[in-house]
């Protein structure tokens, strides 16, 4: 499977085992998704559980809100994670507190689908990365998977847990893993071990991040589509990096990231979204705050640039081989 | 500037920005308001097509008259009981919010809003919908809760944030959510449980079941986006939800027509939608029940929802943090045309026969009582301004399900420095 089936698969299987799960969004229903991620799901469940919305995001997750409280699972989409901000007061000011400020007696078990990131030539509207945004607030659960087969546990443990869940999706790798710049063409999933979904239920426990390359020189924290440009990179240098995918945000697997850190000595953190105030700074700080008598180099960070996406200069943005590599060399000889 | 000098033959343009009528100062006059006589405006069926009484959007649905009789096809008929039993919630609010603001005053608590002059709004409503139907209210709607005879303790506590409190003292003052009694979390951010009615009340349809949704927003609170995609999603999948817009002209110190007034009526605003649209007067308690009734109605048997705009005055400051001296005149809500609601239900059942003076006035003085008593078991469990009620290790819980490592960390590390500092703040057993 690639990601898009594991993650059609995902829902597929929750929704055949809990008829409180139901799947809405532009274009979700009839068409199956600008991506094709929700085929088929009308056609085997009907209308009334998967149904295209009207075009007002602050309506898909204001509504959504309001079923999770009658007591459904709704598992919204945002077509694309650019159009997040027009539901972010619902996201933050609602869905997130709503279990706080109610003590309990309202909660809100949504999980809020969108592909996010660039690679895809999508300009400043359609490949922005805002996780950062909602990893600042208290309440909503972050998820990103790199992987066909991790994108499906992780998407059925975050649509049966009760706490509001955002599921970035980086659609770079929807078909296959990449490696890192346009002139290298992503991979077919079905080649990559990680391709092989099985197609019943299964669920990867959120706030577990995996070690995907173990090594004992430098530690490399990233999440989605960074995660396999990382990866062509050690292999190309030959350094022996540990690759860590930290596949859950909030909550983060501080654990995995404090051990590998104190055996490596050595830091690298890998994203795309902005600089200034990113997930990047938060790794940052903790893995200084943990580490700091172990680390014998400053923390580097590789990231996109402080500007809106650029559309023409799109592969300068995206953090590639090339500038990634610079990085870890200065690590290295630190 | 597209040019420097002004093209010669075109005057130019000019902002228009709306003013009240009536500043400080200023005598009210409220002839100008439109109101049309009690039982004047027709009673469409509820099966109705929305298009086919737009017109309604634009009138004003009233029953009582100026004789105080309920009048015309909008008259919902009810028992001398159950009009006593209206009269007395909404009498019961007002003794609830005169007390409740006192004790704000009194350092009780930090905040309070009252309803006065808008407790046919809530209680009404209260009575026309069924217990098990799901309310999101705004932060003016404490009459559902007292209508549906929750009880008056439980809400003090939220108010005094106290050890009593459901909600752990992690409220607002006011912004109760009572969910055995149909009551959702109230939010502060304006029209956001616009939409959340809207998906309950899909919900309940896609499930089968039968219960609805009603929502209520001020006027002011209409132009947020909230509402807009509420109304769109309600209009698309024929939701069984009811829209409440309160009139009552003031959103703080901006009048209506910052909102629009001036254009056409907050009805108005459903006729776009496709929606049904209907304008009561909002002090008029029969009317409100009424139109509730009805507009339920519709909902339970699939005609989809309905927008009402109760036309009202909030007779009162915003809140307990307003001085409404300062932006309108003092004598508008004593003008107001359309009268106090609790009065006209009140001078109704004198009418008919059915109540008096005496009896009005012991059960007045029985209701303060009653808040009295309520306000003293309260304060057992604490005030506001004594503080520290609740565990401090609480203030971790909720946030979600369980508590992840960052939470539990910054929790501990709160409680060791809270040790350190040798304060007496109780923690969980």
């Amino acid at each position: 499977m690639n990601m898009i089936q594991a993650i059609n698969s995902a829902m597929e299987v929750v929704m055949a085992r809990d008829p409180n799960v139901i799947v809405m969004g532009e274009d979700v229903g009839y068409f199956g998704g600008v991506f094709r991620a929700t085929a088929g799901l009308q056609e085997k469940f009907g209308k009334t559980r998967v149904f295209d919305t009207p075009i007002t995001e602050c309506g898909i997750i204001g509504v959504a809100v309001g079923m999770g409280a009658y007591g459904l699972r709704p598992v919204p989409e945002i077509q694309f994670a650019d159009y997040i901000y027009p539901a972010l007061d619902q996201l933050v000011s609602e869905a997130a507190r709503l279990r706080y400020r109610s003590a309990g007696e309202f909660t809100s078990p949504i999980t809020v689908r969108s592909p996010f990131g660039g690679g895809i030539f999508g300009g400043q509207t359609h490949s922005q990365s805002p996780e950062g945004i909602f990893t600042h607030v208290s309440g909503i659960k972050t998820v990103i998977p790199s992987t066909p087969y991790d994108a499906k546990g992780l998407l059925i443990a975050a649509i049966e847990d009760n706490d509001p869940t955002l599921f970035f999706e980086p659609k770079r790798i929807y078909n296959g893993p990449f490696d890192g710049h346009w002139d290298r063409p992503s991979q077919n999933w079905s080649k990559h071990p990680a391709g092989e979904v099985p197609t019943g239920y299964y669920k990867i426990e959120l706030g577990k991040a995996k070690i995907v390359r173990a090594g004992d020189a430098l530690t490399i924290l990233a999440y989605g589509t960074m995660v396999h440009v990382c990866m062509a990179v050690v292999t190309e240098s030959g350094v022996d990096a540990e690759i860590i995918d930290l596949r859950t945000l909030v909550p983060l697997d501080i654990e995995t990231v404090e051990a590998s850190v104190k055996k490596t000595g050595r830091c690298m953190i890998v994203h795309e979204a902005t600089r200034t105030g990113g997930f990047g700074a938060e790794l940052s700080a903790l893995v200084q705050e943990r580490c700091f008598y172990h680390l014998e180099a400053p923390i580097e960070r590789v990231t996109g640039f402080d500007t809106p996406y650029p559309h023409s200069l799109e592969w300068a943005y995206f953090p590639g081989p090339v500038r990634i590599g610079e990085a870890l060399k200065k690590v290295m000889r630190t | 500037m597209a040019s420097d000098s002004p093209r010669a033959n075109l005057k130019p343009l000019s902002l228009y920005v709306p003013e009240p009528k009536f500043r400080p100062g200023d005598t009210v006059d409220f002839t100008e308001v439109t109101i049309p006589a009690a039982g004047s405006v027709r009673r469409p069926d509820i099966a109705d097509p929305a298009d086919s009484f737009i017109d309604l959007a634009y009138e004003l649905v009233r029953v009582l008259d100026h004789e105080s009789q309920a009048v015309g096809p909008w008259n919902p008929r009810l028992s001398p009981d159950t009009l006593r039993a209206m009269l007395r919630s909404m009498a019961l609010v007002r003794a609830f919010d005169e007390r409740m603001f006192r004790a704000q005053r009194q350092g009780k608590t930090s905040f309070y809003m009252k309803c006065t002059g808008e407790e046919a709004v809530a209680v009404s409503a209260a009575f026309a919908l069924d217990y098990e139907d799901m309310c999101f209210p705004s932060y003016r709607q404490q009459g559902l809760l007292i209508a549906r005879g929750w009880s008056l303790v439980d809400m003090m506590n939220q108010i005094y944030s106290n050890r009593g409190d459901r909600l752990q003292g992690k409220q607002l003052p006011i912004m109760y959510s009572v969910k055995e009694a149909g009551f959702f979390s109230i939010s502060g951010n304006l029209a956001t449980q616009y939409p959340q009615a809207v998906g309950w009340a899909m919900a309940s349809a896609a499930k089968g079941d039968t219960r609805i949704a009603a929502t209520w927003c001020g006027e002011g609170s209409t132009a947020e986006g909230d509402f807009h995609s509420a109304c769109t999603f309600a209009s698309v999948y024929r939701a069984p939800v009811i829209f409440n817009v309160v009139n009552n002209q003031w959103a703080i110190s901006s009048f209506s027509g910052f909102a629009g007034a001036e254009s056409t009526t907050f009805a108005a605003r459903a006729v776009g939608y496709g929606i049904a649209g209907l304008r009561v007067d909002g002090n008029d308690a029969l009317a409100v029940y009424a139109a509730t009734a009805w507009a339920a109605e519709r909902a339970r048997t699939n005609q989809g929802p309905t927008l009402i705009e109760h036309f009202t005055y909030r007779a009162e400051g915003h809140s307990t943090s307003d001085d409404p001296g300062q932006y309108r005149s003092e004598g508008e809500p004593t003008a107001w045309p359309l009268g106090d609601p609790v009065k006209r239900l009140k001078d109704h059942l004198i009418a008919i026969g059915e109540w008096d003076e005496e009896r009005h006035a012991a059960q007045d003085k029985e209701l303060a009582e009653q808040v009295k008593a309520s306000q003293k078991e309260a304060e057992q469990n604490g005030i506001l301004g004594h503080g520290l009620h609740q565990p401090l290790d609480t203030l971790f819980d909720g946030v979600f399900e369980e508590m992840p490592w960052h939470l539990r960390e910054q929790q501990a590390q709160m409680l060791a420095e809270e040790t350190a500092s040798g304060r007496p703040w109780a923690r969980k057993k």
